[in-house]
């Protein structure tokens, strides 16, 4: 039994205290500290549910809001199995610690749609362990068998109708041991899960009242503006320290890892100072690249031999053979995150602890970015979540962790680095610009019997897990190629990892979306070239009822495909599966020739993500991702110049506005497959539907992300 | 000592005239409902009401505000219809955007009290949400407007 450091911070706020941790894919609770248990007022029998004497039921949680309702999504699981009252349930963000960590990785963090598929069993028994518990109590004051009583919103009832609330066994049911493996709910069950829920924090959202990283506020804190390298490789030769100093607020001015940090009073003062530094930085590692040389490196770059994996069959010899022959060519360009609160990160480094209070996706990461820059042991961070105003991927990353505790540490005091607008275009960690090929072939009888598909990009995995990256192959980089939904006799799958300064990262749905729009661009034209409908060809590709066939299926069914379509406009269909998680879209839309207008006036989504725990949660994560990826399929585009990041503010950056805004339908399959992610599968498959529709209306093949409208203009 | 009147009460601030309002609310009074995230005008998500009109406040100074009347989402009533409307269509995702948004549509209605799709979408269309709340927008700006005629 192992108790150790990292988990201790977080005991010290338990009362009963069982961790949980979990070996591979089994579940286990053990009772870790029961010294603490006996000073506790409260009923903890697991690090993730808190039971009051007043009946308050206390989810505690280590994933992040970012907004995506896992919180109360996480909180109904539990809920549900423990048969609270959910009126008495809240949930609350905990203290980074050991049994917040990814069942299936080493680490603590938000990302990958892993809040609850990762932790499905793992929460639901938290919640059924902790209701045996109070059912036991009961039973003991009643002197009868535990078997014999039963729970209903947060009520234990003997069979003559007497009942215990939750609150009442508090001191019965901590003193009892911990169920190792409590049964679980049959679906049938449910009262919370797949319910119509009100998100808990919604109301917090709408009052205001929400603190975020950007507002946290800690007693003598002083704020910090960095200025960062404007060109890659690029360090400082000069910067006047005594102008900024001349700002009325400013504190001091501090060199460190070529950044200059400029403390102040509050933000403004800080703001004004660092931008009197007038900083003289060198022209960096590579001066000459820019939108055009990037675009250069990139068709070379294809041309190269890549390294091979994945491949069956023989795809050169099926092509050689095949009746019909398609290739298409496709390329996206650099995106940036565009989250709305800039980055920022509250550091307070005292003698022996260290506090950090952040909006971050990646707790584990930043508690050892905060131990490396402070020199403290890990279990001396206290990693402090706030609420996040948008992730989608980037905030696993730690920059501002270092540039706060670095400067924490030299003034001696909390410290808030706050990032502007402007650092966030220049040192985002952008999705990938990505070049590919698709060469297809189809036989007599319209089916693809030969698939060759080659990509160069840059790989995100290098950079941040670089463990990740074998034999030439970053399998981000390839996301939805090896795995497609379709089976395929003869595949070739090839990768050329290029070597670019800029800096790139996770963004929701990594590299599904960038291979995912290729491969059911490509999967359009084979059907057209085929002559058979778009679902239908795709359905005949696929594993009879899998889920993406399923997903499909019932995508098609709602959308009405194949029926009656507004005059003027035009469908088309997409389908992916990723992050567990099957999804597809059909988009109807209009394009004005004159002008390139393309128009969505309807996207029709379906998902299948096995139980849908929160219904409305998956909804509003469909319609987001659906305005995101239509944002990243019209406008999105980070430009370079001179060794260094061009897009500097919004003005330069366009996001999906109101208007293009269309009417978006959900619908969830709630099925008997295996619990998969929301968050992120429905990025992939709305661009592609899209430009499927395009064709349709005009015959001609959008391959780029952004889509280049002027192909469209005819006339 | 530049005097404010923030939310029906009167604030006092040690600040230059200069400094933009949205500083001198977070910074100054901790009135953090008010979000940073573009500082040039072009997001929204900074906007507050002054004297009943949606304003920017990363690009006002506040030198200029005077003796106009200032707003936040904190200065509405729990049940003015824009809170219910956005609670009840259960709008925010991240929920940063979504108090300047709020505020605009109060400004917004308060011209238009019975807009058609099409004047929302072009009174909304200077807002960013990164989330894609945007659908649910557009539903909770309608009902809004119904509960402002009942």
């Amino acid at each position: 039994m192992k108790t150790d450091m990292t988990r201790r911070d977080f005991l010290k706020k338990s009362s009963l205290v069982v961790a949980a941790t979990v070996l591979s894919d089994k579940f286990f609770l053990y009772n870790a500290s029961p010294a603490i248990a006996a000073t506790g007022t409260a009923f903890k029998p697991h690090a993730f549910v808190e039971i009051a004497t007043d009946d308050k039921v206390t989810v505690w949680l280590g994933q992040t809001n970012l907004g995506q309702g896992t919180h109360t999504g996480i909180a109904m699981v539990i809920a549900d199995e423990l048969d609270a009252d959910w009126d008495k349930v809240e949930a609350k963000m905990a203290l980074a610690a050991e049994p917040f960590k990814n069942p299936h990785a080493n680490a603590q963090f938000t990302g990958g749609s892993t809040s609850i598929r990762s932790r499905w069993d793992l929460l639901r028994k938290s919640g059924a362990g902790a209701r045996q518990m109070l059912m036991a109590a009961a039973a003991k004051e009643w002197g009868i068998d535990a078997q014999k009583c039963r729970t209903e919103k947060g009520k234990v009832f003997h069979p003559d109708g007497r009942s215990f609330a939750y609150g009442e066994l508090v001191p019965k049911a901590k003193e009892l041991p911990v169920p190792e493996d409590p049964p679980l709910k049959d679906t049938k069950e449910y009262r919370i899960i797949g319910t119509a829920r009100d998100r808990l924090d919604i109301p917090d959202k709408v009052e205001g009242r929400t603190v975020y990283g950007i507002d946290v506020v800690v007693p003598n804190m002083c704020i910090a503006a960095v200025a960062r390298p404007p060109r890659f490789g690029a360090v400082p030769v000069s910067f006047d320290t005594d102008a900024a100093m001349a700002v009325k607020g400013v504190l001091k001015v501090v060199l460190f890892d070529n950044k200059i940090g400029v403390c102040a009073d509050n933000t403004y003062a800080a703001l004004q100072g660092r931008a009197k530094l007038n900083i003289q930085w060198t022209s960096g590692s590579h001066p000459d690249l820019d939108d055009e040389s990037l675009d250069r490196q990139f068709q070379e770059d294809l041309q190269k031999q890549g390294a091979v994996t994945d491949s069956t069959g023989d795809a050169q010899k099926a092509l050689a053979e095949a009746a019909v022959k398609l290739e298409g060519s496709y390329k996206v360009n650099f995106i940036s995150h565009a989250q709305l609160e800039p980055i920022n990160c509250t550091a307070h480094v005292e003698k022996d602890r260290c506090r950090l209070w952040v909006p971050t996706q990646g707790q584990t990461w930043s508690q050892t970015a905060a131990a490396k820059t402070s020199g403290l042991p890990a279990e001396k961070v206290e990693v402090n979540t706030t609420y996040v105003g948008g992730g989608f991927g980037l905030r696993v990353t730690t920059d501002p962790v270092v540039d706060a505790v670095s400067l924490s540490k030299t003034m001696g005091r909390p410290v808030k680095v706050m990032w502007t607008r402007e650092d966030d275009f220049a040192n985002d960690y952008f999705r990938p610009g990505s070049i590919s090929t698709i060469k297809a072939g189809l036989d007599k009888e319209g089916r693809l019997t030969s698939w060759s598909h080659k990509v160069a990009s840059p790989s995100i995995m290098s950079g941040l897990m670089p463990e990740q990256v074998k034999n030439g192959i970053d399998p981000s980089s390839l996301h939805g190629i090896p795995d497609m939904v379709y089976t395929l006799p003869n595949r070739h799958i090839e990768y050329v990892m290029m070597d670019l300064p800029v800096q790139i990262g996770f963004w929701r749905s990594v590299g599904y979306a960038i291979n995912v729009f290729a491969i059911e661009t490509i999967m359009d034209e084979s059907a057209h070239a085929a002559g058979k409908d778009p679902v239908q060809f795709r359905l005949a590709h696929m594993e009879k009822d899998s889920r993406p066939y399923r997903t499909l299926s019932l995508l098609a069914n709602k959308a009405d495909w194949g029926g009656k379509v507004p005059a003027g406009r035009t469908r088309g269909i997409a389908v992916g599966s990723c992050f567990g998680s099957s999804a597809a879209h059909m988009a109807e839309v209009s394009v004005d020739r004159k002008t390139g207008k393309i128009t969505v006036h309807k996207l029709v989504c379906a998902i299948d993500c096995g139980p849908a725990v929160y219904p409305d949660a998956i909804a509003a994560q469909m319609e987001g991702a659906a305005v995101m990826a239509l944002s990243v399929a019209f406008h999105e585009k980070v430009h370079f110049i001179n060794g260094g990041v061009k897009t500097a503010n919004f003005d330069e950056y366009q996001l999906l506005t109101m208007s293009d805004v269309p009417e978006i339908e959900v619908y969830i399959s709630d099925s008997r497959h295996e619990i998969g992610g929301v968050g992120e599968p429905g990025i992939p498959t709305v661009a592609p539907a899209v430009a499927n529709a395009v064709f349709k209306a005009t015959g001609v093949r959008l391959r780029e992300l952004p889509f280049n409208r002027k192909a469209l203009i005819s006339g | 000592m530049i005097s404010l009147y923030v939310n029906g009460k009167k604030r006092e601030v040690e600040v230059g005239q200069d400094t933009p309002l949205l500083w001198v609310l977070r910074d100054n009074l901790g009135i953090t409902s008010v979000k940073y995230t573009c500082g040039i005008a072009e997001c929204g998500v900074c906007t507050v009401l002054i004297d009943g009109e949606a304003v920017r406040s990363c690009s006002v100074p506040v030198g200029d505000i005077k003796s106009s009347k200032i707003v936040t989402i904190e200065g509405l009533p729990e049940n003015h219809p824009v809170k219910v409307a956005w609670i009840e269509k259960q709008v925010p995702q991240c929920g940063y955007c979504q108090p300047g948004i709020m505020l605009q549509t109060v400004d917004f209605l308060s011209r238009r009290p019975n807009p058609s799709a099409k004047q929302v979408d072009e009174a909304l269309n200077n807002v960013l949400c990164r989330c894609g709340s945007h659908p649910r927008i557009k539903k909770a700006i309608q009902m809004a407007a119904d509960l402002n005629r009942k």
